[in-house]
């Protein structure tokens, strides 16, 4: 497959940025997205220019790391998937593709196709876990019953991998998915009920500091999630805070 | 609690109880202006008794009106600060792959009714103040089918009513289900919900427009 690619480029977090063209030939559509991104970088390396900057980790799908916006869409054409899952057979032979990097106040670009994503860190670390005393003496799991139902809707909640790409597809770069799943997975469960109310008032709050918009329930994070976390998790969120505020 | 008032969450749900108000308030409307489709008599007698009674007058007239202005300015409140999270905009973006035109385009919709709003007030509710509080002219409960008729003789006004009221029915698609979402209805009542805000973003705007083409073509 030959290739037209428009990629921004930005030197670094100062840097007005801009698209640049590249034309890649020789593309195996059984590559993954991230493999030919590898071969243009390899192709400029060899001509001594500065290779594509773009975060990447685990290529299967379960770190989040890959955060591109391809073609207008957050991980490209394909739903429930990430980047490093999406695979050249998506496109066609002469396709021109724009790559660009997650999109929103809150997450600044480093460096080309990396954008600094601390603001999730920080919104985790107001709230997002549970308080237990690891001293030696810790129950066993089992000693407390949990639903089926409760356990695999937590479960679901916290395949949740803080990717952002529900930030970077809103039209409003609300970060109400990724809070709301996270929220959930603990909600839902015994052990997290104690901190409920604590957990969810801190955790908005700091997601409103860290400047994301808010959510107008438009759905178009839950058809981008690579983990197909529902809209549920965001009314459930409401709902906590509705609890936790009266 | 002022917490909650001033957080993101705080304001979806501000912002979803003044749309219930407003389209309890829709409903209310609609059923007294098809009166006037079936009998005169029905809707000056309706309209009277809107129109004289003082609960309605002083308490909820009042309400009505600090609801419709609370949404529009909770909306452009909404739209600015939005607006400001998106920092540099996409070079390419495919917006239709993932989300309804209507839930994209809240705000444009939501101004085209604002427009048709101040129309209405100056077609209707001003000179109405004037009849009754300014001129203080004698009252006549048979004057409201006249004056109905009379507005909806102008072909363009006509024609301003059936678009305003095709966006209202296009705010309503996204705006019904979304209210009760953003009061965290759970996910089983979803499929109800949506039923039923499909049945009433179209019915109550189509019978609006019904209504005024009916008096453009009967008088
Ligand atoms: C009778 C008139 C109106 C009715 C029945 C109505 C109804 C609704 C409903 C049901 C929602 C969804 C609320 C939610 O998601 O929680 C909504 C949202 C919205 N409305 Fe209206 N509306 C009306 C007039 C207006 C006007 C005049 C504006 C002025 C600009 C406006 C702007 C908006 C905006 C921007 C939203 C999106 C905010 C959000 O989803 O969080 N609306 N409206
Ligand atoms: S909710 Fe989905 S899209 Fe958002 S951060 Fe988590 S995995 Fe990524
Ligand atoms: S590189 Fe880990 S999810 Fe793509």
């Amino acid at each position: 497959m030959k290739l037209t690619l428009k990629i921004w480029r930005q030197k670094n977090a100062n840097d007005k940025g801009k698209i640049v063209d590249y034309k890649v030939d020789d593309v195996s559509p059984d590559m993954s997205f991230l493999e030919m991104l590898d071969v243009l970088n390899q192709d400029l390396i060899d001509k001594n220019e500065e290779p594509i900057a773009f975060d990447h980790d685990c290529r299967e799908g379960i770190c989040g790391m890959c955060s591109m916006y391809i073609n207008g869409r957050a991980h490209g054409p394909d739903t429930s998937i990430t980047v490093c899952q999406l695979h050249m057979r998506s496109f066609k032979d002469g396709d021109t593709i724009y790559i660009e990097p997650w999109r929103a106040a809150a997450f600044p670009v480093i460096k080309d196709l990396i954008v600094d994503r601390s603001a999730f860190d920080r919104i985790q670390q107001a709230g997002g876990f549970i308080s237990v005393n690891t001293s030696g003496n810790t129950q066993d799991a089992n000693g407390t019953l949990i639903s089926k139902h409760a356990a695999d809707t937590a479960m679901d909640a916290a395949t949740c991998i803080g990717c952002g790409a529900c930030v970077a597809t809103c039209k409003n770069s609300s970060a109400m998915l990724f809070v709301g799943a996270k929220v959930s997975q603990y909600a839902l469960l015994p052990q997290g009920q104690i901190e409920a109310a604590d957990r969810v008032r801190n955790m908005v709050a700091q997601m409103d500091l860290e400047g994301f918009g808010n959510c107008t329930n438009t759905g178009a994070c839950e058809v981008e999630c690579p983990k197909g976390i529902t809209l549920e998790n965001i009314a459930r969120m409401n709902r906590e805070l509705m609890k936790a505020s009266i | 609690m002022s917490g909650f008032l001033k957080s993101s969450i705080g304001r979806k749900v501000a912002m979803a109880l003044s749309a219930f108000f407003l389209m309890f308030f829709l409903l209310m409307h609609v059923s007294i202006n098809l009166l006037s489709v079936f009998s005169a008599d029905a809707f000056n007698t309706a309209s009277h008794f809107m129109g004289t009674n003082w609960l309605v007058q002083f308490i909820m007239q009042p309400i009505l009106i600090f609801g419709v202005v609370f949404h529009f300015v909770m909306g452009f409140i909404l739209e600015f600060r939005n607006k400001k999270s998106n920092g540099i905009a996409y070079v390419k973006n495919n917006g239709a792959a993932n989300s309804s035109w209507m839930s994209r385009n809240m705000i444009y919709s939501g101004l085209v009714i604002l427009a048709f709003i101040l129309l209405h007030f100056i077609d209707f509710w001003f000179p109405e103040i004037n009849h009754k509080y300014i001129e203080v002219l004698p009252e006549d409960p048979t004057r409201y089918f006249g004056e109905l008729q009379h507005k909806f003789t102008p072909l363009w006004r006509v024609a301003a009513y059936v678009v305003s009221f095709i966006l209202l029915g296009l705010h309503l698609g996204h705006g019904f289900t979304s209210a009760f979402q953003s009061m965290g209805v759970t996910a089983g009542r979803k499929k109800t919900l949506k039923t039923i805000g499909k049945v009433y973003s179209i019915i109550i705007p189509l019978a609006f427009i019904f209504i005024a083409l009916y008096h453009h073509f009967n008088h």
